[in-house]
């Protein structure tokens, strides 16, 4: 007993210095949002916080940043629906249906590959295909681009949550006379609840964080997040104060849903991979 | 994911129902068809378009595309590309050398959070922020926090009397900084698998080695460390992957320079396509990296099964 609590204060320490090197340069960055660009170049310690960055980012003519809130929180959300109902009916079917062993493998390994491609390869062949249907700068095109990257993960995950519920439950309702449509509806969804809040916002926080395909298939009107960020590091002259302020707003979605939703989010950051 | 088709694969087919009605056979088809419409439309076609574009040359002549067939050249073209073996090269050390730190990191911090009992799920909570803040975002958090003018890291190193460096813009530590950008990110991630993979092990093995004798080291190395290694090797798995679609935080820190000293792979793709516009050659090497990605893949499926490692 006297050894355990001999050692307790070392493991605090260290792993309270883990903790400072994450927040550190998260905190350092939102405070140079508040700071003049002299006050960062000269680094004082203290300083006067200033609201005229975000004041800059948000509401001045030439930034379009508020419109690039909109479009990720848009994008974010239809390919969110988009992706989790399809994984969803996926995981079902190739888990409850009876599939060839063969479709479900198959499937199941190009789903594999897709995953490692880098989406870069893929962008200018998406890029083409949009023109081709008249979907280039549109939402769609890049609706349906982030459903189809976060696809296989999606169905990853769901097939776990799926496979988690018991036959039984399914053998019964078919005693019961409940065709398919029914046993998803009443018996499958309800249990895999949790499961698909994990998935969904897992889902949404990596469409709001992708960059490559959004980078190659929107324009300025259609502009998200990331890329209007990436457009500051382009500038001849950077404009670090501001560029800290658009990064503290642009991390507003996953601070929230760490403080709101974190239980999901070590479900489904975890159970995909050790299951 | 390798696991994920263990477990569909593993799953014991109904002995009740020997077939299907028509109904079922329809919901059957019904429930998968949009998730397979997706893939082939999304997926399998613009490979399939990839592969096409990467025999040919893709000229504009009146707002008009003009396709004109050249067989190998691209793909024989790859061989001498120095930019193309560039990006190979930094892919491979960027992704090794930032997992395996993210593994070692992330296992200690794990380790360490499994002997504390308050204040572990405050840990956790934050060291899950970095996975969940945009990669460009990520990006220009490290371009200020190295900035040589103004930068923390270098102030922070002034205090110990180390002078100020270039740690982006030169060519001799371009590349190492962007893995320790990137061990920053991806280490939480690691440390979220493994603190749940060890909070899932058996108590009764550590309490038998306890009255056995051991001490920390040896329980670490002969209970805690062969009982892991199925989740180490999903997670090494998972990362590599990840580490080597890495983009967005070259896009922002160094744009693949100073030279070619941070061009990794899905840099060299993106100017190809997009900064010089040669659909073509881009194509044929878009094609030659799925190519080598499906053939990791094999090998360490194959190796999988051989071994019989995990799950």
């Amino acid at each position: 007993m006297s050894r355990r609590t001999h050692s307790a204060l070392p493991v605090h320490i260290t792993l309270a210095i883990g903790a400072a090197l994450v927040l550190v340069p998260i905190i350092w960055t939102v405070a140079a949002g508040f700071r003049t660009q002299i006050s960062l170049l000269m680094g004082d310690v203290l300083f006067t916080p200033i609201g005229s960055n975000f004041a800059e980012v948000l509401w001045s003519k030439t930034s379009d940043f508020l419109l690039n809130y909109r479009n990720s929180i848009i994008v974010g959300i239809a390919s969110t629906l988009l992706c989790v109902v399809v994984a969803t009916l996926a995981a079902f079917s190739l888990n409850r249906m009876r599939w060839p062993a063969w479709t479900v493998h198959l499937f199941l390994a190009w789903t594999m590959i897709f995953h490692m491609i880098p989406p870069v390869a893929l962008a200018s062949a998406w890029f083409t295909m949009a023109r081709a249907v008249g979907l280039e700068n549109t939402f769609t095109g890049l609706i349906l681009a982030h459903a189809t990257l976060n696809l296989p993960m999606a169905i990853w995950l769901m097939a776990v949550f799926v496979r988690d519920v018991p036959k039984e439950l399914e053998e019964a309702a078919i005693m019961d006379g409940a065709d398919t449509p029914h046993i998803l509806w009443h018996v499958i969804l309800p249990l895999i609840t949790p499961g698909l809040a994990a998935t969904s916002i897992l889902t949404f926080i990596f469409s709001w964080n992708e960059f490559a395909v959004a980078l190659t298939l929107t324009m300025k009107q259609t502009a998200t997040v990331p890329v209007a960020i990436a457009k500051f590091a382009q500038d001849f002259e950077i404009q670090y104060t501001q560029m800290a302020a658009s990064a503290a707003l642009a991390m507003v979605p996953a601070i929230l849903v760490l403080l709101v939703a974190q239980r999901y989010i070590v479900k489904g950051l975890t159970q995909g991979a050790v299951k | 994911m390798a696991a994920a088709q263990a477990q569909i694969q593993s799953s014991p087919r109904r002995p009740t129902q020997v077939f299907e009605d028509r109904g079922q056979r329809l919901w059957r088809w019904l429930t998968f068809s949009p998730a397979l419409a997706m893939m082939l439309a999304l997926s399998v076609l613009p490979i399939a378009n990839l592969f096409l574009t990467s025999f040919q040359n893709i000229t504009w002549a009146d707002g008009q595309q003009v396709r004109t067939w050249v067989g190998l050249t691209h793909y024989q073209a790859l061989f001498s590309d120095s930019l193309f073996g560039a990006g190979i090269s930094n892919t491979l050390i960027f992704a090794f050398g930032a997992v395996a730190g993210q593994m070692v990191l992330g296992f200690a911090m794990a380790l360490l959070c499994t002997k504390i009992v308050r204040g572990r799920v405050l840990y956790r909570a934050i060291f899950i922020l970095p996975i969940l803040i945009p990669g460009i975002v990520i990006g220009a958090i490290w371009k200020l926090m190295l900035n040589f003018d103004f930068g923390l890291v270098n102030k922070a190193l002034g205090l110990v009397g180390i002078l100020p460096h270039d740690w982006l813009g030169s060519p001799e530590t371009a590349l190492f900084s962007v893995i320790v950008v990137d061990i920053w990110h991806w280490t939480p991630f690691c440390f979220l698998l493994f603190l749940a993979g060890l909070e899932s092990l058996p108590q009764d093995v550590f309490e038998a080695a306890r009255m056995d004798g051991a001490g920390a080291w040896q329980e670490l190395i002969y209970v805690t460390l062969p009982l892991m290694i199925p989740t180490i090797v999903v997670t090494f798995a998972f990362r590599l992957v990840l580490a080597f679609k890495v983009f967005d935080e070259v896009y922002l820190l160094t744009s693949g320079g100073p030279g070619t000293s941070t061009e990794v792979i899905s840099f060299t793709l993106y100017q190809r396509f997009f900064t010089e516009d040669k659909a073509g050659y881009g194509s044929a090497m878009s094609v030659t990296v799925i190519f080598l990605v499906s053939l990791l893949l094999v090998v360490a499926l194959s190796a999988r099964r051989r071994t019989g490692a995990t799950s």
